[in-house]
């Protein structure tokens, strides 16, 4: 029973959760945190279950009111869907275990509306996913980006003006995906992805399809914040409140690169995307452009979430260079890389929110060496965090590097190839510089605080521990990446 | 005896001395008796695997699958138990002299200086187990993590610069590697070290194999201190003299040219190098470091960045051996790995004894000190001479397979750079001997006497080995004997 | 008449397309106005019209020339399609109206919230405010 309904349960849950949350948190203010830790629990354990149990019996086609395509909406349960909703849930999941002082501290009064808020962030996310239906991937498009919207506009001061300009540029983005819809809609008379699949071909070259490919690339590139769409991201990322960012920069940017994904690998196929204009090919220098961008203005940086997000651009430039490689290795490595690149984001976000829970900023220019024993823990997830962006082994960002790098030498990209490794340097040049002021006394400084009269300050248990659990799962998924990665080499599209 | 688990103990070992050293913070003895259990058990254990190694067995440990089709794979081949033995062994003696240098520096932070050196010793050990190059890339990085907060150790400016330096230094390497490998395994579908080579039946272009091997180069040549890519090692003197007494003339440098040797002989094989004329690229380079970093080593006053200089030129004599390709320079060449870490860890530990007891750390400073310290400067006049290839110590034999092996390849320049090198050698290491024992002390020197036994003790005992080693190779470990069998099994293909 | 240098093609394929013609232009307008206006209220006006564009767009490839209202009519044989409207764009843009008031409605409130903060909806100001 459970497992035929799983894909709709894992979403609507969340829609449920949302409702119960406002109506309890109008009563008891205190349980919205809870409910939605509830909430994402139960869909991370649905979607757990899903991906181990019935791996083998996937992909699962659901369909909503047993309407079957064209008429009804589905639901498309496959290996890839299944791995990126686990992915999300279960990050969340551990955010929203983390956010409880935060939101006291930062939202006290807007607890309810915001916990409301991150179960449909969150629906919208496992919809985007799941859903086998172009038009309905833009309403949750829409339902998660509403949402985004709203989580980004509280915080700082300037949030909800960030907000408002990611609003704008957003829109636009889900607009020109609509349109491209709408001509792919002219010219297949449906919206089913799975139908149109197999209608493309015939239609592959017409203007009406290669131009409602184009509009939907860069809409959705504008949603993945590929460079040069990128200029939402930092101010978004870093004027709201901290959990927020916990909670979308993980997340929100590779649920935009997973849409890529089914549309260039699934919906058209690479053959057929390139046949006319070469997207991949377009793709593959913007992301590399990206990557590089990101992280040199990361370095320039001075304020940790803002260089965290400019971090997140360069990112996203892996995943997307990865799936523009078109070639196993690269689109396991892009796989692995959202996998790691949400658990790292999440921990170095974390560690962000805990250094503001205490210190009540996380401007790099004024850490030093008291953390090291104010915080030993959080510094401690903060180097794993650190050592894995750089991509140092055994920790899990070495290997969706080896992957990528792979990838670029099977296609005899050797430009990408150098792109990957300058990276890593530039990553490490930034990541040491918040170690080295944090593990070690300013040599120019007048007057360092003497360690003995730094006393342990770390955060709460409830913080303390998803930052630990996600600086332990590094560890965990670089040594055990070998199953992901044979579970994700079944998923590239055609086989390997 | 099963031995199947004793590589992956030997390398564990010290990680998991970690966490009783982090515990007893508070109670320095206890902490320091942790690090030399851990060093003693594992050198025992090190050594059990010696008994098989000499008759040319490997124990392998396939642990578990680290990337599709690559292993996490430990091999405890002859050249690996080699190197091993060396790392383990001398870290016993470095320990010793670590509380005495430490304690008696006053230095501060000294958990995390014997944590990480732990550490350190774990990652030398995998390096030196590593069945293949994917855990040998794994090994070499941690080992670069690991060794940068001793590096920084001091916290003051010079260690902050020097760490930074060592950093973009070693992470490029690292990087490279990583590209080397990938490439590797794209090209010959295995990332195994094999006696003689993975590319003997590949088909591979020239410029491609040539990019190759310069990647690989870069790689483990940053660590070797090989010419132009050398800086980071003077620099990183900044550190305690332990650190680099174990770690940059053991450790951090001999896996590097571990690493080399690896390449050439493991991954490339000696007829794919003379075929592609990769052998001359290596010659060339290493024939430049040792002369220059034989120069340079004149201009230093500071004694431990002389003794860096040296290290580099020395570095270059193992890496001169692996690009001879000829079997007796092979075998030079991995017996001065053995030779140059017992003359050199004497050299340097006798710096740190003078810094410690005098706090003098310029050679211009030294006059007369050795009516101070005997000892110390005893073990510093034996140690420079074998480093200058003088006989019967260490330093002579492996020099003495070096000149043969360029002789048995028809090459006579590397030769002529060896002569030229070890008058080099003797040219910038007798001055301070002179200045030592000769030259006229200031007054201030009578109230000092010899430092503290914990670092006394260690310098004699690797001085002595130094001694004994040259004039009996085979004592105790069977050095020469193991080293022959290491050059002829890469160049007979196991 | 001559296809007179080639001008009619063109006038007929303008003239074919107007609907195309009409949603480009009001896309354009839509993005000038997001893009080079400096007030905050004026951006979301362009935003507006864009997303009108693009609904006017879809309803305008749901409709057919003499076709009626997709509700069976005894009259008109069903199986003659070309006698009925496609309903599921108009639907379907009835979501996507939805959608867009949202979308007007989560941006007034930002606009709101910033004028409280900033006291002005100048796009420069406020930035200026902000360093």
């Amino acid at each position: 029973m459970i497992d035929i309904h799983l894909p709709a349960l894992i979403a609507l849950n969340f829609l449920a959760f949302s409702v119960i949350i406002v109506l309890t948190g109008v009563l008891k203010k205190n349980w919205c945190q809870p409910l939605a830790v509830a909430g994402a629990g139960i869909s991370s354990l649905l979607s757990v279950y899903g991906f181990v149990a019935s791996l083998n019996e996937l992909p699962l086609r659901y369909f909503f009111g047993a309407w079957e395509p064209p008429v009804g909406i589905e639901f498309v349960y496959d290996g890839l869907s299944a791995f990126v909703v686990m992915v999300i849930n279960v990050v969340a999941f551990f955010v929203l275990i983390h956010s409880r002082l935060v939101a006291v501290r930062e939202f006290r009064y807007k607890q309810m509306a915001y916990y409301s808020l991150t179960m449909l962030l969150m629906l919208g996310f496992n919809g985007i996913v799941l859903t086998g239906d172009l038009f309905n991937l833009f309403v949750f498009l829409e339902i998660a980006s509403l949402s985004m919207y709203a989580l980004i506009a509280i915080g700082e001061k300037p949030a909800p003006f960030a907000a408002f300009r990611y609003l704008i540029i957003g829109t636009v983005g889900g607009s020109l995906y609509l349109l491209g819809v709408g001509f792919l809609y002219t010219a297949t008379g449906t919206l089913n992805i799975i139908d149109m699949t197999a209608m493309l071909p015939q239609f592959a070259t017409d203007a009406s399809v290669v131009t409602a490919l184009i509009l939907m690339v860069a809409g959705i590139a504008i949603k993945t914040a590929l460079f040069p769409m990128h200029g939402w991201l930092p101010d978004a990322y870093s004027y709201t409140c901290s959990t927020s960012s916990a909670l979308i920069a993980p997340l929100g940017t590779k649920v935009a690169a997973y849409v890529l994904i089914r549309i260039l690998m699934h919906l058209f196929g690479f053959d057929l995307a390139d046949l006319v204009v070469p997207i991949s090919k377009i793709l593959g220098i913007l992301a590399a452009i990206g990557i590089l961008y990101g992280s040199i203005m990361a370095i320039a940086q001075n304020e940790m979430k803002r260089m965290l997000a400019y971090s997140s651009i360069s990112q996203i430039g892996y995943i997307i260079l990865g799936i523009s490689l078109v070639n196993p290795w690269g689109f396991v490595g892009a796989l692995l890389h959202i996998l790691n690149h949400a658990v790292m984001k999440a921990c170095l976000f974390m560690v962000a929110a805990n250094l503001r829970m205490k210190e009540g900023h996380s401007d790099i220019s004024k850490f030093d060496h008291t953390y090291r024993k104010k915080y030993p823990w959080t510094m401690f997830s903060f180097t794993m965090a650190a050592i894995s962006m750089i991509g140092l082994p055994p920790l899990a960002g070495f290997f969706s590097k080896w992957y990528l790098a792979l990838g670029t030498i099977e296609a005899g990209n050797w430009a990408f190839l150098a792109v990957i490794l300058i990276s890593s340097l530039l990553n490490a040049v930034y990541f040491f510089r918040i170690l080295e002021k944090v593990y070690m006394k300013d040599p120019e400084a007048e007057e360092n605080v003497p360690d003995e009269h730094v006393t342990r300050d770390e955060v709460s248990p409830s913080m303390l521990a998803p930052t630990w659990i996600f600086a332990i799962g590094l560890l965990l998924i670089g040594l055990a990446n070998v199953a992901i990665v044979k579970l994700l080499m079944n998923m590239y599209p055609g086989g390997v | 005896m099963e031995l199947t688990y004793v590589p992956l103990l030997a390398v564990l070992i010290s990680l998991v001395a970690v966490v009783p050293i982090m515990l007893s913070s508070k109670r320095p003895n206890l902490r320091e008796g942790w690090t030399i259990l851990a060093a003693v058990v594992k050198f025992g254990l090190v050594l059990t695997l010696l008994p098989g190694a000499l008759n040319g067995e490997s124990v392998e440990l396939n642990l578990f699958e680290i990337a599709p089709g690559i292993p996490f794979l430990l091999k405890a081949d002859p050249f690996g138990v080699f190197f091993a033995i060396i790392a383990s062994g001398l870290w016993i003696f470095t320990s010793f002299y670590s509380i005495g240098y430490m304690r008696g520096a006053g230095e501060k932070k000294q958990t995390r200086y014997f944590a990480s050196f732990a550490v350190c010793l774990s990652a030398t050990i995998g390096i030196a187990f590593s069945g293949n190059l994917f855990t040998f890339v794994i090994f070499y990085e941690m080992l670069t993590i690991a060794t940068y907060p001793l590096v920084i150790h001091k916290e003051n400016r010079e260690a902050i610069q020097a760490g930074r330096q060592y950093l973009v230094y070693t992470l490029t390497a690292g990087l490279l590697l990583v590209a080397a490998a990938a490439l590797t395994w794209y090209l010959t579908g295995t990332l195994e070290f094999r006696p003689g080579g993975i590319f003997g039946d590949v088909d591979v272009s020239r410029p491609m194999i040539t990019i190759l091997f310069i990647l690989f180069l870069g790689a483990v040549g940053v660590k070797a201190g090989i010419m132009p890519i050398h800086s980071w090692l003077p620099t990183a003197m900044a550190a305690p003299t332990p650190v680099s007494a174990l770690l940059h003339a053991v450790a951090v440098v001999k896996s590097g040219v571990f690493g080399v040797i690896r390449v050439v002989g493991y991954v490339f094989g000696t007829d794919v190098m003379a075929d592609y004329n990769l052998g001359d690229i290596l010659l060339v380079l290493a024939g430049v470091t040792i002369i220059f970093a034989s120069l340079l080593a004149f201009y230093q006053d500071n004694l431990k960045r002389r003794l860096a200089y040296s290290t580099v030129g020395h570095l270059s004599y193992i890496v001169l051996g692996a690009a001879l390709l000829t079997q007796t320079g092979m075998m030079g060449g991995i017996m001065h790995i053995a030779a140059h870490a017992t003359m050199k860890i004497t050299l340097f530990f006798c710096a740190g004894a003078i810094y410690v007891n005098l706090h003098k750390e310029n050679i211009s400073d030294l006059n007369g000190i050795a009516k101070v310290m005997p000892w110390t400067m005893g073990a510093f006049t034996i140690g420079s001479m074998g480093l200058a290839g003088i006989p019967p110590i260490n330093g002579f034999v492996s020099k003495w397979h070096l000149a043969t092996g360029s002789l048995e390849g028809d090459m006579i320049i590397p030769l002529l750079i060896l002569v030229v090198s070890g008058l080099l050698n003797a040219g910038y290491f007798f001055p301070i001997i002179k200045r030592a024992y000769f030259n006229k002390g200031g007054e201030e020197l009578k109230k000092y006497g010899e430092a503290s036994p914990f670092m006394v003790v260690p310098i004699c005992i690797t001085a002595l080995l130094s001694v004994l080693f040259g004039l009996f190779p085979n004592l105790f470990f069977n050095f020469f004997e193991l080293a022959a069998n290491i050059s002829a099994a890469i160049f007979n293909g196991g | 008449m001559t296809n007179w240098y080639g001008v009619k093609t063109m006038i007929d394929f303008l003239m074919g397309h107007y609907s195309y013609w009409l949603t480009i232009t009001l896309l354009c307008i839509g993005l000038y106005g997001i893009m080079f206006k400096k007030n905050l209220v004026k951006k979301t006006i362009g935003l507006t019209i864009l997303q009108a564009s693009i609904v006017l767009f879809w309803v305008s490839i749901g409709s057919k020339w003499g076709a009626t209202v997709p509700v069976y009519d005894p009259a008109i044989p069903s199986s003659d399609v070309a006698n009925y409207l496609n309903p599921l764009p108009h639907t379907l843009m009835l979501t996507a109206i939805v959608v867009g008031v949202a979308t007007l409605g989560v941006a007034f409130t930002f606009l709101i919230a910033t004028y409280k903060r900033y006291n002005t909806l100048d796009e420069e100001e406020i930035l200026e405010q902000i360093q």
